[in-house]
């Protein structure tokens, strides 16, 4: 149920509502969970449940997962 | 990224001591179960499976209602994985083949479009899910919603079942649900990891729930007892805090029934008065009350958990049991006929359990 898919927001078609690609299929998604549509959030990825995106998806994920793994595996 | 997962296996397995870890979320139990995780870890580490499955946990009292519904003529819209789940007499898809309106939608957007080309029917939503769904629900609400629409509210909130569950289970710690977490943050779990049980926020991918076991463990190793997040990619501290704010436009917090478990304190969503309008329970409130009636004199009403005979979803939903110790799994319930809701649902333990280690003879 909880079940969430990134999609890449690809064009803003009005105030709340965007073009998403998950995988190469095209979907239309309501922003209004994350603020409403921006064209400066072409080119972002979206966490997209029950066609709301819930969230953006942050660029310096690897990073903060890569520092965790380090912490875990060399705790020094 | 293998070479990470082989690393974590072997960190989780060289540091393995007796340990119980619940996750409380179908869509982890999905993962675990799929990639066969309980298999290639080491057995002193435990994985526990809560009641993270939404329709699962949803009284039958609410289905009957949404029958009830349907049966005098109202259309219901519903998520798919609630269709199938039994009521007191039945499902939505055996009312549906009894020639009632019901349909599958993938959104609320959906069955407001259908209440939108509709105007002479007059559409229910079934409202369920946990944080993650709530949002949604209540962001169409504030939208302009016509007036032959309304919902059947059963929203649930999962930190106050996860307090409830540190009390009558035993378990170590827990990983926390990524897609709730990612609507309420990391900060309301403080209640559950201030009781002493570590907590660790993770997504759904196996390395996602390898470095989640692996935190957990690490937490119990070094004493500690916090909330951590593995999935900072989609989560923070503080949430979504628009989503938040929509949900607690619309929704106020009550006390609520779960399947299996009872009744939990502030863990369920009603509309609030603003919305009545749209509130099933209040436009068809001599319906609701009949089906009420109706609970009281069903086949189950001496059961409190609301399961047939044999079935022990209930104990399976607090993991206090696990579907290989039901008589029914595997025999008289599966997939295809399945008896409790955790075999209904796509996200349910003993579905999951089922369609990836049943054929192993486990």
């Amino acid at each position: 149920m909880c079940i969430a898919i990134p999609g890449k927001i690809i064009s803003i078609l009005n105030e709340n509502t965007a073009t998403v690609d998950i995988g190469g299929i095209k979907r239309k998604v309501n922003l209004d969970l994350i603020g409403g549509a921006d064209r400066s959030l072409i080119g972002k990825y979206a966490l997209v449940h029950v066609g709301y995106a819930i969230s953006l998806i942050s660029d310096e994920e690897s990073e903060e997962i890569l520092k965790l793994l380090r912490d875990l595996m060399d705790p020094s | 990224m293998e070479n990470i997962e082989q690393k974590l296996i072997s960190r989780i397995n060289e540091h393995a001591a007796p340990i119980r870890i619940m996750h409380v979320c179908g869509t982890h139990e999905r993962t675990i179960s799929k990639y066969a995780i309980r298999d290639i870890i080491s057995k002193d580490v435990q994985l526990l499976s809560g009641p993270g499955c939404p329709v699962c946990v949803t009284p039958a009292e609410d289905i009957d209602f949404a029958i009830s519904l349907a049966k005098s003529g109202k259309v219901i819209a519903s998520f798919g994985d609630m269709m199938r789940v039994p009521g007191t007499r039945g499902s939505l898809f055996d009312a549906r083949s009894d020639g009632y309106d019901i349909r599958m939608v993938y959104s609320i957007d959906d069955a407001v479009k259908i209440a939108k080309d509709n105007p002479t029917l007059d559409i229910v939503f079934f409202g369920i899910g946990f944080e993650t769904t709530a949002p949604a629900n209540a962001a169409a609400l504030l939208r302009e919603v016509p007036e032959n629409f309304s919902m059947l509210t059963s929203h649930k909130l999962m930190p106050p079942a996860m307090e409830i569950l540190t009390e009558d289970t035993i378990v170590d710690g827990f990983l926390a649900p990524g897609h709730v977490s990612t609507i309420i943050g990391t900060y309301p779990y403080n209640s559950v990891s201030e009781r002493g049980f570590p907590i660790v926020v993770t997504g759904f991918e196996v390395l996602d729930v390898l470095l989640g076991i692996a935190m957990v463990q690490n937490q119990i190793e070094s004493g500690r007892s916090c909330v951590e997040n593995a999935y900072s990619r989609c989560v923070n501290v503080e949430g979504n805090l628009k989503a938040q704010e929509m949900m607690y436009l619309v929704f106020k917090k009550i006390d609520s029934k779960w399947r299996g478990i009872g009744m939990i304190e502030k863990s369920g969503l009603a509309l609030k008065k603003e919305f009545e309008q749209f509130d099933a329970v209040n436009v068809y409130a001599d319906i609701y009350e009949k089906a009420q009636h109706e609970k009281k004199v069903s086949d189950i009403d001496n059961n409190q958990n609301e399961m047939w005979e044999g079935c022990i979803c209930a104990e399976i939903l607090t993991a206090r049991a696990q579907p290989a110790q039901c008589p029914l799994f595997g025999k008289r319930c599966s997939p295809k006929n399945p008896v409790g809701p955790c075999m209904v649902s796509l996200e349910g333990t003993c579905y999951n359990w089922y369609k990836y280690t049943h054929n192993k003879g486990i």
